[in-house]
């Protein structure tokens, strides 16, 4: 058995405000969503490490609500790592969000959860 | 290992649809069942030769047991796996090697929905995804979009060039009487649709309708018994890529390029020799993508390729010539539509717009968010 419980553990690391992917430790490949064991390889030498933050976006959509809703923006990351995830950007105009654009991650808070969402890379975090 | 495929030694005999459009008062099987009998009246076979039943259901994960007992049959063989709309190629694959195997004589490939009456929506029973589901996509489409904006990224396709792609089926449709919507659309009228999931409009996405189909295959010593014009299966192929959209490898190539190799090397034959195409539209991106995918242009030329009516009714190309997901009907799931329109443009029997001498078809289907992909193609006795 592992000593890994994949979201349990994601999730437990988020609400330290952490955001952890996933590295074999032989082959150095990373991992996001968690696993148990490495896609592909089939290695069981996961462990975590803090991720960069670090990406660019991949693809970039705009889901559009009634007039009364807000617009929203989905996105796909590819973290500097390696993996690919869904998110979305914010700090600027949903369909201001363009493919390639250098982002940085943040934790926030959503319906009381902890979720990743990304934010212009040149954006002062703290600001 | 070279693959062996049974090539041309399995037919589809009988194609049939039931109650596409609105059918209010049904259930899925109620349909599923018109169907089935509408497809095994054609050769005169009757529910007791079905003895490989393969069927899917849109909530019921049992459905292939549930419709068994519906029709009062005991199969030696159910399947009732599920890959989304590509399901039935998949199906069609499968019977091919049993038949040929002789595990079974008659394959029953059915599917029924009664969606559009029932909740007016697209009913599934899919899960949303852990890691997806906080960023609120609004699956299927918005996955779909993310394909779309990669594609116009990388190769400069247009919304227009979408627009083609949703003016083409609308044009097939209104040849056809068993078509849902066959009002003229014009690209102007789709370009003022309203998006839903940028770069997707109301116009980019299928019908959502009721509807059923149904197809039966048999052996080629057989079917030549059964039937004045067999469709024989050439070749079948799947290929499943990924589940969701984020972990799709590469959001402007599906999995199609590999199953439509395959296809093509099973049938010995390459796209330019396909008459009709008959392609899983879901979206209007999917057409773009298969077409590229498939063979039938180089990859990123799909949008360009469409354009000036090229796939439309007097183009150089015939694609989803029933008026596809997008015009004709979309019960959920699409791939068994594709498979019975190539059927019948074969046997020279379509409902709407005939193409002349159709000796080659292909039907392509579809499932999950691009994640499963599956060919079969389909010929006359010319063909083999």
């Amino acid at each position: 058995m592992t000593d890994i419980h994949p979201d349990a553990d994601f999730q437990r690391f988020l609400a330290e405000d952490r955001f952890m992917i996933q590295r074999s430790r032989a082959s150095g490949q990373y991992v996001f969503y968690p696993r148990t064991i490495a896609p592909g390889t089939g290695a069981r030498d996961l462990e975590w490490v803090e991720a960069s933050g670090l990406g660019t976006v991949y693809s970039t959509t705009v889901v559009r609500k009634k007039p009364q809703e807000p617009s929203y923006n989905v996105a796909l990351i590819d973290l500097a790592e390696g993996p690919r995830m869904m998110s979305r950007v914010e700090g600027i105009a949903p369909d201001a969000v363009q493919i390639g654009m250098a982002v940085r991650a943040r934790i926030v808070s959503q319906d009381g959860e902890p979720i990743v969402v990304f934010e212009l890379a040149e954006a002062d975090r703290n600001g | 290992m070279a693959e062996s495929f049974p090539r041309g030694r399995t037919a589809i005999v009988g194609a049939a649809t039931a109650g596409l459009g609105k059918s209010p008062g049904f259930e899925a099987s109620d349909l599923a069942a018109l169907a089935t009998m509408a497809a095994l009246d054609q050769v005169g076979l009757g529910l007791e030769d079905v003895d490989g039943l393969f069927f899917c259901h849109g909530t019921d994960t049992l459905g292939g047991l549930s419709f068994a007992q519906y029709l009062g049959i005991q199969p030696k063989v159910i399947d009732n796996s599920r890959t989304g709309g590509s399901a039935f190629q998949c199906y069609v694959e499968l019977a091919a090697w049993l038949l040929d195997a002789g595990a079974i004589d008659t394959a029953l490939i059915a599917y029924g929905s009664n969606q559009a009456t029932a909740s007016g929506k697209h009913v599934s029973t899919v899960q949303p995804m852990r890691y997806e589901a906080p960023y609120r996509p609004i699956n299927p489409v918005s996955s779909y979009a993310l394909a779309a904006a990669r594609h116009m990224h990388q190769f400069g396709t247009t919304k227009a060039q979408l627009g083609e792609v949703a003016v083409a089926a609308r044009g097939w449709a209104a040849f056809n009487p068993e078509a849902f919507k066959r009002d003229p659309l014009s690209l102007d009228d789709y370009l003022g649709s309203r998006l839903v999931s940028d770069p997707l409009s109301v116009l980019d996405c299928c019908l959502v309708t009721d509807g059923a189909a149904a197809v039966v295959m048999t052996r080629a010593d057989r079917a030549r018994s059964l039937s004045a014009k067999p469709v024989y299966v050439m070749g079948a192929a799947s290929e499943t890529t990924h589940r969701e959209i984020s972990w799709m490898p590469d959001l402007a190539v599906t999995g199609a390029a590999r199953s439509g190799a395959r296809a093509y090397a099973q049938a010995g034959v390459s796209a330019h020799e396909i008459d009709v195409v008959q392609l899983y539209d879901a979206f209007t991106i999917n057409t773009i993508l298969f077409l590229e995918d498939l063979g039938f242009c180089p990859k990123g030329e799909g949008g360009r390729f469409v354009e000036g009516g090229r796939i439309a009714p007097g183009g150089a190309l015939p694609v989803n010539t029933n008026g596809g997901g997008l015009s004709c009907a979309h019960p959920g799931m699409y791939g068994l539509l594709a498979i019975v329109e190539a059927v019948r443009q074969l046997k020279g029997e379509a409902p709407g717009q005939q193409i002349a001498d159709v000796e080659l078809a292909l039907a392509h289907g579809n499932g999950g968010v691009l994640s499963s992909q599956a060919t079969v193609i389909l010929g006359r006795d010319a063909a083999l």
